[in-house]
């Protein structure tokens, strides 16, 4: 099936079979290998990349359904030669040790500064919290880390967070 | 994954008069594409509904309408939803991720399958997935599976939080198909699995949820709690939905109870609520009225735990909302 999408702000029009996803369409046919398979079940977050705007699990999507929506995948977060305010946090805090949950772990990041309203963490529903560790912890625990960089992650987020 | 076709429907009569035996609804696919994968859903034909005009959440009167296709993470941070119903924006923000919840629907979520081991490993018996083929959970590994309304064909749990809240609530699914349209009551959307497990719903083939309406939120406080093995992103081994309404007396004037993880369906604690409505809001009266509920479990050896543990858990949120 045909479809036109725009990664990073590239446009790209595929041919692509339906039992597709994102993510095996980013990394086997764009060459756009920072999205990571992980568990392909969406349960570990290594391919978490953005969907118009909005933090999603390429696993789980379908290819053909993402037809012409805009994606953006970790390669897209630097401006050339300029690290997002988060990459550079993360190298600050050195948020990582094997590094293969990172691009889902930043791309997460990106879209969670974002996300308005309550997390399972938040006393008062009726207002958009302060983003304290803990609901760092909540808000970004679709993204597991095996080497358990937790903690310097929390950090990295929560100063690209001020 | 089995090959399929792909079809993006123009609106919700152009799915329905699309289907055909073989076709599956597609919402944010979080669960279906997952079951496709691993062969458990092999669909001919996808149907994809999540684009539909299906979106908006709109009050109706004293009413809420939630359109199906409405993403999870919207429904729980809409400012109507976290004022009038807490309880369900409690519900939908304990489950899953913020990646999930951002591609997930409201009818998704409802429909999603259970998870269930042996109905997820397509080289096991598994009554639900092939029927007539047997159930190895009631010998084996049944530790987060139901106490409550199951049969020996199947003792699968439906997974779903926010389930639990809308049974709670008095939710209405609104659903058309090839029958035409019609109004489902919650808790009725769920059924229990008797004989015929493989059905989760008793919806036709062909029915497409268009929306869930939410009546005027219940009186009095109301809570969404969750037990589960870790602090965030796992299914609940048991979670409660509760509202509890105290008159000047101290007598309960009103009560809703629903149970998450302990059966087949969100399970709406109706013997409990008939004990507790009219008699005084103390926890002795919590504690006879949980027991009695639970009388009906028919637990296995390795999910027993879930007796004392839905018992504690109703005790102690009813407690946490008496004044």
């Amino acid at each position: 099936m045909d479809i036109t999408l725009k990664v990073n702000g590239t446009p790209h029009a595929v041919d692509v079979d339906p039992r597709m996803s994102l993510l095996d369409l980013l990394r086997e046919r764009l060459g756009l290998i920072g999205a990571k398979k992980g568990c392909d079940h969406g349960q570990c977050g290594a391919c978490t990349v953005l969907i118009d705007g909005r933090r999603a699990n390429a696993c789980l999507a379908l290819a053909v359904a993402v037809d012409g929506s805009e994606v953006t995948t970790v390669e897209g977060l630097a401006e050339g030669d300029d690290l997002h305010p988060l990459q550079a946090a993360f190298i600050e805090h050195d948020a990582f040790q094997c590094g293969y949950c990172t691009p889902g772990q930043l791309c997460s990041a990106v879209a969670m500064l974002g996300e308005p309203g309550p997390s399972a963490v938040t006393g008062d529903l009726a207002l958009d919290p302060e983003l304290t560790p803990e609901e760092i912890r909540e808000r970004m625990s679709g993204n597991l880390c095996r080497c358990g960089a937790y903690v310097n992650i929390v950090k990295a987020i929560a100063e690209a967070a001020l | 994954m089995k090959r399929f076709e792909y079809a993006r429907a123009g609106s919700p009569s152009d799915a329905v008069r699309r289907f055909r035996p073989g076709t599956m609804y597609l919402g944010g696919g979080t669960n279906l594409v997952d079951l496709m994968r691993l062969g458990v859903a092999e669909p001919d034909l996808l149907v994809d509904v999540s684009r539909l005009p299906l979106d908006v959440i709109e009050p109706v009167g004293d009413r809420l309408r939630v359109g199906a296709a409405v993403r999870n993470t919207d429904l729980a941070a809409d400012p109507l939803v976290r004022t009038h119903y807490p309880m369900l924006a409690r519900a939908v923000l304990a489950g899953a991720s913020g990646q999930v919840r951002n591609m997930a629907t409201v009818a998704g979520n409802l429909l999603q399958r259970t998870r269930c081991a042996y109905f997820q490993d397509v080289s096991r018996p598994c009554n639900k997935r092939r029927p007539g083929s047997g159930c190895p959970a009631i010998e084996g590994d049944h530790g987060n599976l139901a106490v409550l309304g199951a049969s020996g064909a199947c003792v699968a749990t439906h997974p779903s939080d926010m389930a639990v809240a809308l049974a709670a609530l008095d939710a209405e699914v609104h659903v058309t198909g090839p029958g035409g349209d019609r109004i489902i009551p919650m808790p009725g959307l769920h059924r229990l699995p008797g004989e015929e497990p493989e059905r989760d719903t008793v919806l036709e083939p062909g029915d497409l949820i268009t929306a869930v309406e939410l009546p005027a939120s219940p009186p009095g406080a109301s809570a969404y709690r969750k037990v589960r093995e870790r602090a965030s992103f796992a299914f609940a081994l048991v979670s409660i939905a509760a509202s509890l309404d105290v008159g000047s007396d101290g007598v309960v004037s009103d009560c809703r109870i629903a149970l998450g993880s302990v059966a087949h369906v969100p399970w709406r604690a109706e013997r409990a609520e008939r004990l507790l409505i009219g008699g005084p809001a103390t926890g002795a009266a919590f504690l006879e009225a949980a027991e009695a509920e639970l009388d009906q479990a028919r637990p296995l050896p390795r999910n027993a735990y879930k007796l004392p543990l839905a018992r504690n858990l109703i005790v102690a949120t009813l407690e946490e909302l008496a004044p």
